[in-house]
């Protein structure tokens, strides 16, 4: 119970502190770290639910987060739609090719999807840079507009649009919330576990893997149009391996298969990088040895590893609970 | 109830299963006994769903079952267990449990992101199931305990919880002792009766002579794939072929 | 005719490339089981010990490889030891994240040390020569002829020598190697050398006619893997034929059908094979 109050009391904490955050630190460079933190943590929770809860991973994530962005940019740039319908077709769009492409990858398995979803992120992004007609090539997009105003509610201030990232962060913590802790999300952890297994407990590999593929599609999707509309310029570069690996190493060092790791991995690197500014280009020369001994040494990464010294804890206190029950047993018989 | 006519699997030039016509008596303890790389898991997988069969048919009430995926066989009431064990180690038992009623629910991902009344019914169910099927494996007391934190022979339990949890009629058990110490093998025959009393119907494999002989209704042999022998346990006791293919080949009784 | 004869000499050139990178990683893939796509890191490094060798402590350019060589093959050695043993146990997904972690951290310690400009490599073998009516460098003929010598030899090694042969035992099975009595550390060991050393002849190779740079593995590394996969996860000859194969059809397909595009033949390749044969094309599957 004691647990259970605290989780309540911290994520109630933290949630009070991405409201307040932009009054306490009215700082615009933080803001924008901030709001950028909260669209990779978005990405990074797709890539989770594939890898960390069914094991699948895909190394397509930074080509369906470009995807996105670039459904979003030649939606407005090129068709002049408006900013809201484009960014909800953005992620479904992405979605559908995600489908396509997951109907396929999905009979492969291990290293053999690994190489194949590295192929497709690495022809989407040849496709992005090659097709200037309808990516502007290397040059990009440039001018994908602002969210029009809802009402009253306008987002032209960095301030309003963190306040939108931030909403649609929580709603997006929310639903995989609700997805990892329900009878689906036990579905994707029993084929991550062993799929001769789940198979032979009647469960549909094939259909719950492409759930997950899809899903996590979506959510690359989603971040790829709220970066797109956040930056509101995009070029070929974002469906480069390099945002693959970035999200990959947010993943793993804040603890794969874990659902609170996306959230710690992100920020913590996004915040230490900030703070190392001068390392900037040469962030993975920490960070790539960091992935190495993670996976080594605590292959669940910085959650797994608090998880696990929280659990042997309370082993413990319930074991000396256990003897000394005993004791006053003994004592009371005798 | 589980009939098989000619079934064969060839893994390339290497014929696992030759030919085998075999028939599950209901409610029964039917044992499959062999030396090793006789074709014993290749048959439960065969049946199971897990390979396809290169020939030969598989019916399981009055139903041909032959080339259906290892998912459709388990929801019609076949569950297994394999030779090795693979549980979720980081998990607690009865979250590993849980999953195994999963076939017989019909939320959707839809209903998980809204939690649709459906959705925590069918949670209350998944879960007490569960517990029904520790308990009746005897976990209960370890339920709320790690995976890796149990023992080789508790893990077995778990693995059988998570068969029963499928609401199965008949339970397909590959090596259920294998690595499991005498004291506690006669413990998990006592399950295997068990089961059995409640109406199960069950198909072992085993390579515990005595604990087959005490157990099992009826025993099939199978040497190179090749059924050579079946029957009660005191007709394989006497079948000449059956001590030549122990005692010829590799004994690993 | 002339075009095509040039372009099926840059096919020959670019195939032999490939085939020297596909037979490493075919070779480690046998002893771990899992893609190594620290790979191409190596590759990457390859290239540049050579140019800095050149550059900065004046050695000739064969010189210069021969140091390459060792250093990558060391590089590579370390990497078993450090890492994949201690994960040997693991499940494969901790392998390859492991050696993602490694292909990142080289790539930035390259950037780090020697820059993210795209450098030059000279090389002694600049001639232009005439041969049947076809205009060549020099280099482009060493590039053949040192692979196809490269893989005589390696081919000599593994099928001649003892250690060769249990180098090949153990790709095919490590388990029973181990029961002959095989000691798989030092194979093991041997086999990442030799992986290291060919990626470093590979990149040593091919860097004076393109470029030294921190990604220039990327590529490469990633058209390695098609190659293995068409040629079958720790076939050698698959890997020599599967490099030339690609070689081939890159530079026709640059010519006749879009140089844009040519570096995309390999992945839509690859998709379009594990598409219909999710194992790849060699496996043995039941019948
Ligand atoms: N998936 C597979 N691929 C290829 N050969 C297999 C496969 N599974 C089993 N075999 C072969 O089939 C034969 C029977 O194996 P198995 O059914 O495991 O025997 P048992 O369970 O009786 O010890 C063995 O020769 C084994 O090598
Ligand atoms: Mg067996």
């Amino acid at each position: 119970m004691n647990v259970l109050t605290n989780k309540k009391v911290i994520i109630s904490l933290l949630i009070v502190l991405g409201i307040v955050f932009p009054f306490i630190i009215p700082n615009l460079y933080y803001l924008h770290i901030m709001t950028l933190a909260f669209i990779w943590t978005i990405a990074v929770y797709g890539l989770n639910l594939l890898a960390g809860y069914t094991g699948y991973l895909s190394l397509a994530h930074g080509g369906f987060f470009a995807i996105g962005a670039y459904v979003i940019g030649i939606l407005t740039v090129k068709l002049e739609m408006g900013f809201w319908l484009s960014f909800l077709l953005a992620p479904l769009v992405t979605m559908f090719i995600g489908l396509i492409i997951g109907l396929f990858a999905l009979r492969t398995k291990e290293h053999f999807f690994a190489i194949y979803t590295l192929c497709v992120g690495y022809i989407i992004y040849l496709v992005i840079d090659k097709w200037e007609g309808l990516t502007g090539g290397v040059r990009g997009l440039i001018g994908i507009p602002l969210p029009e105003a809802i009402g009253p509610i306008t987002f032209q201030s960095p301030t309003a649009q963190y306040y939108l990232a931030f909403f649609i962060f929580l709603l997006v913590v929310a639903v995989i919330y609700r997805i990892v802790h329900s009878l689906t999300g036990r579905t994707f952890i029993a084929i991550r576990n062993s799929e001769d297994l789940a198979l032979s407990l009647g469960i549909s590999t094939k259909r719950n893997k492409l759930l997950a593929f899809v899903l996590s599609t979506f959510f690359a999707g989603l971040a790829g149009a709220m970066y797109a509309g956040f930056i509101r310029f995009i070029g070929p570069e974002i469906a480069y391996t390099t945002i693959t690996f970035d999200l990959l190493t947010y993943m793993i060092v804040g603890g794969i298969g874990t659902f609170a790791g996306p959230i710690v991995g992100t920020f913590l690197i996004v915040i230490i990088s900030q703070n190392l500014q001068f390392l900037q280009d040469y962030r993975m020369l920490i960070f790539g040895p960091l992935l190495t001994l993670l996976i080594i040494f605590s292959p669940r990464g910085i959650v797994g590893f608090i998880q696990m010294q929280l659990y042997q804890r309370k082993r413990k206190k319930q074991e000396s609970l256990a003897y000394k029950n005993r004791e006053e047993e003994t004592n009371a018989g005798g | 109830m589980l009939e098989v006519k000619g079934l064969t699997k060839r893994f390339g030039g290497n014929v696992a299963v030759k030919s085998v016509d075999y028939s599950v008596q209901q409610g029964k303890i039917n044992a499959i006994i062999g030396p090793n790389g006789a074709g014993k898991s290749t048959f439960f997988n065969l049946i199971t769903g897990v390979h396809e069969p290169t020939e030969g048919t598989i019916i399981y009430k009055n139903e041909e079952i032959t080339r259906q995926p290892a998912n459709v066989i388990a929801k019609l009431g076949v569950a297994r267990t394999f030779q090795s064990t693979h549980l979720f180690e980081m998990s607690t038992v009865k979250d590993n449990v849980i999953v195994g009623h999963r076939l017989r629910t019909k939320s959707n991902l839809f209903d998980s992101i809204f939690r649709t009344r459906r959705l925590k019914e069918e949670e209350q169910q998944c879960i007490a199931k569960a517990e029904e099927s520790l308990d009746f494996v005897g976990l209960s007391h370890v339920s709320d305990q790690l995976v890796t934190n149990i023992s080789q022979e508790e893990k077995k339990r778990v693995a059988f919880a998570l068969a029963l949890a499928t609401d199965p009629e008949i339970v397909f058990l590959d090596e259920p002792t294998a690595g499991v110490n005498p004291d506690e093998t006669d413990e998990m025959a006592k399950l295997i009766q068990k089961m059995a009393d409640k109406g199960l119907t069950i198909c072992l494999i085993e390579h515990k002579m005595p604990m087959i002989m005490q157990l099992a209704h009826h025993i099939m042999v199978l040497n190179y794939g090749e059924k050579i022998a079946e029957g009660t346990p005191a007709e394989i006791q006497k079948n000449e072929e059956v001590i030549k293919a122990y005692l010829g080949g590799t004994v690993s009784a | 005719m002339e075009l095509l004869m040039q372009q099926l000499f840059n096919g020959l050139t670019i195939g032999s490339v490939y085939a020297l990178v596909a037979l490493g990683l075919t070779l480690v893939y046998g002893i771990l089981h899992i893609p190594n796509f620290a790979h191409g890191a190596l590759y990457m490094v390859g290239g540049y010990i050579t140019l800095i060798m050149m550059t900065e402590a004046g050695l000739h350019y064969i010189l210069a490889m021969v140091v390459s060589i060792c250093v990558v093959g060391l590089l590579s050695v370390l990497m078993e030891r450090l890492v994949f043993y201690p994960l040997r146990h693991s499940p494969p997904i901790q392998d390859k994240v492991a050696a993602i972690g490694i292909l990142l951290f080289l790539e930035a310690l390259a950037q780090f040390i020697w820059g993210a400009d795209y450098r030059q490599m000279s090389t002694p073998f600049g001639q232009v020569v005439e041969v049947f009516g076809l205009t060549l460098t020099l280099q482009r003929i060493l590039i053949v002829f040192a692979a196809i010598a490269v893989m005589i030899l390696l081919y000599w090694f593994l099928k001649k020598t003892f250690t060769g042969r249990t180098i090949i035992a153990m790709a095919q099975n490590r388990e029973g190697a181990q029961l002959v009595g095989i000691n798989t550390h030092k194979v093991a060991i041997l086999t990442f050398f030799i992986a290291g050393a060919l990626a470093a002849i590979g990149a040593s190779l091919t860097s004076p006619i393109n470029l030294v740079f921190p990604g220039m593995g990327h590529l490469v590394i990633l058209k390695a893997f098609v190659i293995i996969i068409i040629g079958g996860m720790g076939s050698i000859p698959g890997a020599i034929l599967g490099g030339y194969i690609l070689g081939f059809t890159e530079s026709l397909g640059a010519t006749y059908l879009s140089a844009d595009y040519k570096d995309i033949i390999a992945f839509v390749l690859l998709i379009l094979i594990l598409s219909i044969k999710p194992q790849g094309i060699f496996s043995k599957g039941g019948v």
